[in-house]
């Protein structure tokens, strides 16, 4: 009989506490093969890894369902070392690898090949001397292999970014009996000429036998690269096709899908845009730590609720953060025809902007502190309000705050038992409204709203998302709002920016079809996309 | 001609680039130069006492090392270590073990105690990942109330103890232990003792032989050799025929097993790092993440450098006390971590990287103003205990600039380039 498939994860189930995060995904790969698994984030393709791989983070909330088989056998794997012994490699998407170690020391790192010496002889082997001429030459084979001359005793610092990802495939080919390879966005930080050289070195890794498992969002690099393609959305197994049978645009579709869910727009404005530009922002470059931007350019008029979506990494949680002074910014914001200095959250909350952070409890809220004293801090500070007296003996006015948040409460209707009730023992979505009633507290022109919704249950997620667009249908308050689920953006938005690496990839009216918003994501526009 | 320029200015740049490197090396290296001058002391005299202070610490400043590559700064709490020889000191006294035999005593006792503490410090230090100086250093001084417990309360009281290392009528071990009766007052240092220059000529024949013969088997390259020979040849002959120099040195004598206990750790620091174990070290220090990724239990080697340089601290600090042949029980090991950490940062280590070199260097400078800083202060300022508290100064004030000379250096550590800007850059 001949082997039909290397791996075989049949009717898999997964749960983190309530919530399922992966719902019977089936998953087969045969030998040889480039498997493209594809999908939004969140829709299941790392969970699905870890169960490959054992991650602990999967045995610590109660294990799965389903079976997993390789080379026809059924297996448990309980550890990531487990997968090893099986021949399950992974290359990742950030660099495992020491810097100040050649690439040989890379390779090799924790498989050393050592020789026994006096001492170990009596204290065991990890005091074996360690054999360098040995790992050298398999190294120097595991290059070969790669398709890539460069001397193994370089030092891995000096490497340009493109070729350190060829050292850690050479590292996991090195590995013996490797029969399964999983990349994981593995082209993420390459350069196009690097992905291309990349994808024909995965073609030669898989002509040689070793089956491959490709997750990326780049569609277009699925169809170059990939024979079968498999695609996941919201847990749930879409579908799984050869790449033959398949087009960028049904992927596209495949990987956003509405799946039933009626798109239902906010209630219709009763008067319309001024038509005036509230904000203008040119070549915006934010260095924030995996959210960068690169130039992106962007007008939003006034009045206007406009949703910033695309995957997570490509940018759009940079934007705010960026806007607001929280990351070093560089480029060009106007507000209403105002040049904004950036770099500066002081500055940009006193030209009236505001933002709700995506990170509720890091930046957004004062845990251990009161509702009333979370609401009208910042604009005690920024602003000198709540205070009274006269001169420098100004003091807070306790009555001011109470009278204020009472309101608030009252308005964004938050739950609680008292304004002096601390904010940490809020429930998600009544925490949220805190920080917009802090936001609104600054009376601000503009609101930037980041991830509003993250975290918090069903029911709470519908009313943050009504306050929003009362706040903008009663007060006119121009809103850009942030959010990685692409549904919450379609349902109030007027039009949504989708960003990816870093720049604006398409801006799309939230009835465009699903695949629009599918090739915005992997960077596609619609015009680039109907050529395809 | 235009060759040449472009050799100069890249010397130039190269000696502009270990200037900044090793500033705080040079500094103190004009620092000692102007108080020796200053100190008006003979130089046979302060070179005799100077060789007295190496071979009593520069153990405990190698014992520094391992950690250091280990990704866990310097180790202060090898104070902690230097507590448990002292208890095995303790031990050996009150036994009344004379010589050689009370210090093997002494060792022995002191391994498990300071592997175990090691042991507890380690995992203490493996929850403050990034803060293990700062840790460690805090730890060493917590660690003193514990141990006035053991040496005031628990010795003596609940574990009897002889009148040899008690007063009668008073609680706990006596503040000061004298070890000249029991023999155990230089009983490594004198067991073989010779005249400096001797051991000097002797040094260099072995290392220009070893030279030789590794480079023979191919070990070693030309320029190894070249410098290995070329500066033992030069010392010995400095000292050999210019009548000044061997007029310094002459009066000097080493204690040749102290020094050779000293040599086998410099190459059991350097043969470590090229086993299992220390490829651990070093991939635990250089990533974490990385290191874990691949499998490497991170926390478990963190512990081992920690218990192997506390233990070789514990054993430093026993070679620190059979030197001085009394031990101040309640005062010896207080500035162990402090000192010896000032010291191999003077050497131009960092918080990060240190090699023998480093220690050996950092501990010659470092002592060698201690040596002549009281005398210095007297000229200077017309009073000693200014050069006295000038060298407290220098030690915390050495660890103070190493560590924002740190912090400096990291915050400043290029990013990578991202793939979009190695793009625009070839564009």
């Amino acid at each position: 009989m001949s082997l039909n498939h290397i791996l075989e994860m049949n009717n898999i189930s997964k749960q983190y506490g309530e919530s399922a995060v992966l719902r019977d995904v089936t998953l087969k790969v045969r030998p040889g093969e480039i498997h493209a698994l594809l999908g939004e984030n969140g829709a299941g393709k790392s969970t699905l890894m870890n169960i490959l791989f054992g991650m602990p983070v999967i045995h610590g909330t109660g294990g799965f369902q389903g079976e997993v088989r390789i080379s026809d056998q059924p297996v448990t794997i309980h550890s990531p070392q487990d997968a090893m012994t099986l021949g399950i490699g992974m290359v990742h998407q950030e660099f495992m690898l020491i810097p100040g170690f050649t690439i040989t020391e890379n390779i090799k790192l924790n498989r050393e090949l050592s020789k026994p010496n006096l001492i170990s002889r009596i204290l065991g082997h990890e005091l074996e001397s360690l054999d360098h001429a040995a790992m050298a030459a398999d190294a120097h084979k595991a290059l070969t292999s790669v398709g890539v001359g460069i001397a193994q005793e370089t030092l891995v610092r000096t490497l340009p970014v493109g070729y350190m990802q060829f050292v850690e495939i050479a590292r996991e080919i090195d590995k013996t009996g490797v029969k399964l390879l999983v990349f994981d966005e593995p082209t993420a930080v390459l350069t196009e000429s690097e992905a291309d050289q990349l994808i024909s070195v995965m073609k030669s890794i898989a002509a040689s036998g070793i089956a491959i498992i490709f997750i990326t969002h780049r569609l277009h690099e699925v169809m170059k690269a990939a024979d079968t393609v498999t695609v996941l959305r919201d847990g749930k197994l879409v579908g799984s096709k050869p790449i033959a049978q398949t087009s960028l645009v049904e992927m596209a579709g495949m990987m956003i899908g509405r799946g039933g869910e009626e798109l239902t727009g906010p209630p219709a404005r009763k008067q319309p845009l001024s038509g005036r530009v509230a904000l203008e922002v040119r070549t915006l470059h934010v260095d924030m730590p995996g959210e960068s931007l690169h130039g992106l350019d962007l007008d939003v008029m006034e009045g206007e609720i406009v949703g910033i979506g695309g995957l997570a990494g490509q940018g759009k949680v940079g934007l705010p953060n960026g806007v607001m002074g929280l990351y070093p910014a560089s480029g060009s914001v106007r507000l209403f025809g105002q040049e904004m200095p950036l770099n500066s959250p002081e500055s940009a909350l006193a030209h009236g902007m505001s933002m709700v952070s995506e990170d509720r409890r890091g930046v957004g809220l004062l845990l251990d502190e009161s509702i009333e004293d979370n609401i009208s801090f910042n604009a005690m500070q920024v602003k000198g309000e709540f205070f009274t007296g006269k001169g420098p003996f100004k003091i807070r006015s306790a009555r001011k705050v109470r009278a204020h948040a009472n309101t608030m409460i009252h308005d964004l209707d938050i739950r609680c038992q008292s304004p002096a009730q601390t904010a940490g023992t809020l429930s998600g979505g009544n925490q949220q409204k805190v920080c917009i009633a802090r936001a609104l507290t600054m009376n601000p022109h503009f609101l930037f709203v980041s991830e509003p919704t993250r975290g918090i249950d069903i029911g709470a997620k519908a009313l943050v998302l009504d306050t929003l667009v009362r706040l903008n249908r009663e007060q006119g308050l121009t809103i850009v709002m942030v959010s990685s689920e692409l549904m919450e953006l379609r349902s109030i938005c007027d039009r949504i920016v989708i960003v990816a690496e870093g720049q604006v990839a398409d801006i799309l009216a939230p009835d465009s079809p699903d695949a629009a918003f599918g090739l915005a994501m992997s960077g596609i526009s619609t015009q680039e996309g109907q050529n395809v | 001609m235009a060759e040449l320029n472009i050799q100069r200015k890249s010397f130039a740049s190269a000696v502009r680039a270990n200037v900044r490197e090793y500033i705080v090396t040079y500094v103190f290296l004009a620092l000692s130069i102007l108080f020796v001058i200053f100190s008006g002391r003979p130089l046979s005299d302060i070179f005799s006492q100077l060789m007295g202070r190496m071979s009593r610490n520069l153990f405990i400043v190698l014992a520094l090392i391992i950690p250091i590559i280990a990704g866990m700064g310097i180790n202060f709490a090898i104070t902690i270590g230097a507590m448990a020889a002292q208890v095995g000191m303790m031990l050996a006294i009150n036994w009344q073990l004379e010589g050689m035999t009370g210090l093997l005593a002494a060792a022995g006792i002191t391994l498990p105690l300071a592997a175990l503490f090691g042991f507890l410090i380690g995992s203490l230090l493996n929850k403050m990942k990034g803060q293990e100086t700062i840790g460690s250093l805090i730890l060493g001084y917590f660690a003193n109330g514990a141990y006035q417990l053991l040496f005031l309360f628990i010795f003596g009281k609940i574990i009897p103890l002889s009148d040899r290392v008690t007063i009668i009528g008073a609680t706990g071990v006596a503040n000061t232990l004298n070890m000249m009766g029991g023999g155990m007052y230089m009983a490594l240092d004198s067991l073989i003792s010779i005249p400096f220059t001797t051991a000097l000529y002797g040094v260099s024949a072995l290392i220009t032989a070893a030279a030789i013969i590794l480079y023979v088997l191919k070990k070693m390259s030309l320029k190894q050799l070249s410098i290995l020979v070329g500066s033992s040849v030069f010392f010995s002959l400095l000292v050999l025929l210019v009548p000044s120099v061997h007029q310094i040195v002459k009066g000097t004598s080493v204690p040749l097993v102290t020094f050779l206990l000293v040599a086998v750790l410099c190459v059991f620091n350097v043969i470590i790092m090229r086993t299992r174990l220390g490829q651990k070290f070093r991939a635990v220090g250089q990533s974490r993440s990385v290191a874990n990724a691949s499998g490497i239990n991170v926390n478990r080697t963190r512990v081992i450098a920690i218990m192997i340089s506390t233990v070789l601290a514990g054993w430093g600090q026993i070679i620190f006390i059979q030197n001085l042949g009394t031990l101040q029980t309640y005062a010896a090991h207080e500035m162990v971590g402090l000192y010896a950490g000032a010291a191999i940062l003077v050497g131009g280590a960092s918080l990060n990287r240190a090699t023998n070199t480093q220690a050996i260097v950092g501990c010659l400078l470092f002592h060698l103003l201690f040596t002549v800083s009281q005398d210095a202060g007297k000229t200077l300022f017309g009073d000693a205990n200014i050069g006295e508290f000038f060298r407290v100064f220098v030690a915390y004030g050495v660890i103070a600039v190493a560590l924002v000379m740190y912090a400096w250096k990291g915050g400043k550590k290029a990013k990578p380039l991202t793939a979009r800007e190695v793009q625009a850059k070839t564009k």
